[in-house]
């Protein structure tokens, strides 16, 4: 594939004596979609906060651009190009569309006042793209009136804004109805079609099947797989794999349960 | 987004517009289209301070005509409410930042004090006003730092600073005061301290503050970011943001207030006490809540807190002047302070 847009290289993560990560190594290219995978517990959540610069890393070495990157943070993050939509969308309820969608990227003149009127044409048109048509919400609506999915469609606005060129989509489709989680898959779709990358997180493997190019499923903070598209049959074979590492003849080790979130 | 996958994005994500039909009853709570309606519910909790404030003065005017006619009774107001709105709108944002600060009356009282040192070693009262402004900047950025680095609670570590600062004060000076007369000759005297046309002149200062911090909170980054940050700081942390950075500058900027209140405050007297500022703790922090600030974070209104800072200052006033015994000025605090509370639960939704 292209340009290679982010590369992670043996990354440990340590809660004290527990590893939540113990040496990945991941890369995602220009326009793929990797589909990223794992048991409650696998790590995938601290792997995304460590893509994310939420979380910084015991070890390893992060590159963007084939560059070694030092003091990755989240602003890091989102300056490299990188945009997040996290599990919980990371919103701030009582706060109007407008404001969310230019958290930590406020639209600014001089000396830092904002560019009321700018935020709100742009916010305007994010919204229609993402397909907030109805006009009960404008970009004065606090979040909080929002429905779940509406909160996503925020979230993923305030990714899109920036012309990112990966997103991390973390379980995306979690408690969205049918027709949402159908309006999640489109956009995915849509974003690889115009050269960008996902990084697509999911619980679901069908879901997650049906969209990714390359799949790497996590195991007890490890990656047990790393499988481009035409090399895995069908999404039998992945649940199959995934049971075989999950359980090669016993329970999993202690130390998945001390993972935080998932 | 690239125009190539616009056409395809004009279907709705939820179901939005279906939601319309099914809830009308919630039509309320989203802005409307008209200036006034939206005007009235992007700004109910300042306007529902503002009637609390017009019901007050009215029952006061019913109880005494003459009095409340007086332009004396405003004047004394005047001079004095101006030292309480240049702590009461840094302290809206604190409140909106989901913090807390208790040290501003030691900030008031050292800031003041070096103001008073610089005067009376014979400086010019701008220099004064200079030293003080950054002494309220080091206080409020090590208040700040504490809370913040340290990990402390804000209701505790800054009642502690408070005392801790406020003793420093009465054990250098053993309680004494410091008396600057030849202020009122002063040119620092007479931009900020005097009449015009028979206005204290305090109070367009402290308009003027209010109108700059009510910008700064709707108009800026900086208030931007103290809301988000009070709203929700994990989220703040994902996108970016420095949350403590943020946190430390609300704590400077009451300290920067504290500053020009203390001097604001020695200005009127000409005298520089060892208790400046001790009396202003309770009512400035009733005047955010009155104002219609909640304690939870993540919303407020500067405006708001300016007409709680004017609602308080007029109890007191107001209640002796009304001919009721000075006993009777507590009980109407308390009752303004709960009435308004009230209200504004009534007002705000809290959202999750």
């Amino acid at each position: 594939m292209g340009e290679r847009i982010i590369e992670l290289r043996d990354i440990k993560k340590s809660y004290g004596q527990v590893y939540a990560l113990g040496g990945v190594n991941l890369s995602v290219d220009r326009g793929e979609v990797v589909g990223l995978i794992g048991d409650n517990g696998a790590g995938k959540s601290t792997l995304i906060k460590i893509l994310s610069g939420v979380v910084k890393p015991t070890s390893g070495e992060i590159l963007v651009r084939d560059r070694p990157v030092s003091g990755w943070s989240a602003a890091r993050s989102r300056d490299a190009g990188i945009e997040t939509v996290f599990q919980d969308r990371a919103l701030a309820v009582q706060q109007t569309i407008v404001r969310n969608i230019f958290m930590g990227r406020e639209l600014t003149s001089f000396m830092g006042w904002l560019k009321v009127d700018k935020e709100i044409e742009e916010a305007s048109r994010l919204m229609r793209e993402i397909g907030f048509t109805s006009k009960v919400f404008t970009p004065h609506s606090i979040v909080g009136q929002l429905s779940g999915g509406e909160r996503q469609g925020v979230a993923i606005a305030r990714a899109i804004y920036k012309q990112a060129e990966l997103i991390i989509l973390d379980e995306p489709t979690t408690a969205l109805s049918l027709t949402e989680t159908a309006k999640v898959f489109h956009f995915v779709r849509q974003v690889r079609a115009s050269g960008r990358s996902i990084l697509f997180i999911g619980h679901n493997i069908h879901h997650v099947f049906d969209i990714a190019d390359r799949f790497v499923v996590l195991d007890r903070g490890k990656v047990a797989l790393s499988a481009d598209r035409n090399e895995v049959k069908s999404a039998e074979d992945l649940i199959n794999f995934m049971e075989d590492v999950a359980h090669p003849g016993g329970l999993p080790g202690l130390h998945e349960d001390a993972e935080q979130g998932a | 987004m690239s125009k190539a996958m616009e056409p395809d994005l004009q279907t709705p994500l939820g179901r939005a517009t279906g939601q319309v039909a099914k809830e009308p009853a919630k039509q309320w709570s989203h802005p409307s289209n008209h200036w006034l309606r939206s005007f009235v519910l992007d700004n109910r909790a300042s306007l529902g301070t503002l009637a609390v404030f017009i019901v007050m003065m009215a029952v006061f005017m019913i109880a005494n005509p003459t009095v409340f006619t007086t332009w004396y009774l405003y004047s004394s107001v005047l001079t004095t409410l101006p030292v309480a709105l240049f702590v009461v709108v840094p302290l809206v944002f604190v409140v909106t930042c989901g913090e807390i600060d208790l040290s501003f009356p030691a900030t008031m009282g050292f800031a003041s004090w070096v103001f008073a040192l610089v005067v009376q070693a014979g400086y010019d009262p701008f220099i004064g006003i200079a030293a003080a402004l950054v002494t309220g900047t080091l206080l409020g950025f090590l208040v700040g730092s504490l809370v913040v680095y340290g990990g402390l609670s804000s209701l505790i570590a800054t009642l502690g600073m408070n005392f801790l600062l406020r003793g420093l004060i009465q054990i250098i000076n053993e309680g004494k005061s410091t008396a600057l007369t030849g202020l009122a000759d002063s040119s620092a005297y007479k931009i900020f301290s005097s009449q015009v046309w028979g206005i204290p002149v305090q109070i367009f200062w402290a308009i003027a503050f209010v109108v700059f911090s009510a910008l700064l909170y709707n108009r800026h980054r900086f208030g931007a970011q103290v809301k988000v940050v009070g709203d929700n700081p994990d989220s703040a942390r994902q996108m970016g943001i420095d949350v403590k950075w943020v946190r430390v500058k609300v704590f400077v900027f009451v300290g920067i207030g504290a500053a020009i209140a203390g001097t604001f405050s020695v200005m009127i007297n000409f005298t520089w006490w060892p208790t400046a500022g001790d009396g202003y703790l309770l009512p400035v922090l009733a005047s955010v809540f009155v104002g219609g600030t909640p304690t939870w974070g993540g919303i407020g209104t500067v405006v708001g807190g300016a007409i709680g800072a004017v609602t308080v200052s007029f109890i007191q006033t107001g209640v002796v002047a009304a001919g009721l015994s000075g006993f009777y000025v507590q009980f109407f605090n308390g009752l303004i302070i709960i009435l308004s509370l009230l209200g504004h639960k009534w007002n705000q939704a809290r959202y999750r």
